[in-house]
């Protein structure tokens, strides 16, 4: 029986850009940053109150399981926005939609009123996408 | 913008400010009283619409942003004493209590386990890193140490 998600991973253009953006912009904690030899780096991030969810913020570029081929594809993919890599909750969206917006956040979607409560979108600095959500709380 | 929407909106904008203005702060002797002053609200307002936006009231995100900063310094090997002035708690004993609640282990104990990982890592850095993304990524022991 699986139980939870510890792993997920986001895939990055830069990762000095993407501590910048997910540390000192989002507010996320540091997990693990070990270097792991010439020009690699294991880059983990927790959300601010989930300390047992490591994203890894895993930089595409050549080597391992990316060849040139698939380095370009996936870096291509990445800045026109192909991917949606998560849904982020928050007790009130307008306050942390202005506060993010205030640190320089890029939003494609302001806060609008779905079915499920409030949602805007926004992207991090290599292009992926994510959902910023304040759910319904009544049942 | 309509004039409720807009003085909700307003609203809101104070308490972002209030936040941010903790979130530079901390590590000063600030008070409730100062944090609503500098966002224009009454004491009781204020702590009200915070915790509502949120969902803690604003002494107890001020001492959370103190304690996360106190775990990043622990982590990089300052002393017990310096972490405890440079966050802003009044005594170093208050915030070794505070510390060992949140974390159920003292400060000076956490800084060792933290230091002894960071060690580990250095000379078993494949030890941070789930195997599967290790082999995949072609990250062998000889490529690293």
């Amino acid at each position: 029986m699986i139980t939870k998600v510890t792993h997920m991973c986001i895939y990055v253009l830069d990762q000095d850009s993407a501590y910048g953006f997910y540390v000192n912009k989002l507010g996320f904690k540091v997990h693990t940053d070990a270097p792991m030899g010439p020009g690699a780096r294991w880059l983990t991030v927790t959300p601010p109150e989930q300390p047992e969810l490591e994203i890894t913020l895993f930089l595409v570029k050549e080597g391992g399981m990316f060849d040139p081929e698939t380095t370009r594809t996936m870096q291509d993919l990445i800045k026109k926005g192909t991917f949606g890599a998560a849904v982020f909750t928050c007790q009130d969206l307008m306050a942390t939609y202005e506060e993010l917006k205030g640190k320089g956040v890029e939003f494609v979607k302001a806060p609008t009123k779905e079915f499920y409560g409030y949602e805007a979108l926004f992207k991090d600095d290599s292009g992926n996408w994510f959902s910023l959500s304040q759910l319904n709380t009544e049942k | 913008m309509e004039p409720e929407q807009y003085k909700k909106v307003d609203l809101c904008r104070r308490i972002v400010q209030a936040k941010l203005f903790i979130d530079r702060h901390y590590a000063e002797n600030i008070d409730l009283e100062q944090i609503a002053c500098n966002a224009y609200f009454s004491k009781f307002h204020f702590s009200r619409l915070f915790k509502k936006t949120y969902g803690k009231t604003p002494h107890h995100y001020l001492t959370q942003v103190r304690i996360d900063n106190a775990v990043d310094l622990l982590k990089q090997g300052m002393s017990v004493a310096d972490v405890s002035f440079r966050v802003g708690f009044d005594s170093s004993t208050s915030f070794a209590a505070l510390f060992k609640k949140h974390f159920g282990l003292s400060p000076s104990d956490y800084r060792a386990k933290q230091l002894e990982r960071r060690a580990h890592f250095a000379v078993n850095p494949l030890h941070a890193v789930p195997n599967c993304f290790a082999e995949r990524h072609g990250w062998k022991k000889s490529n690293i140490q």
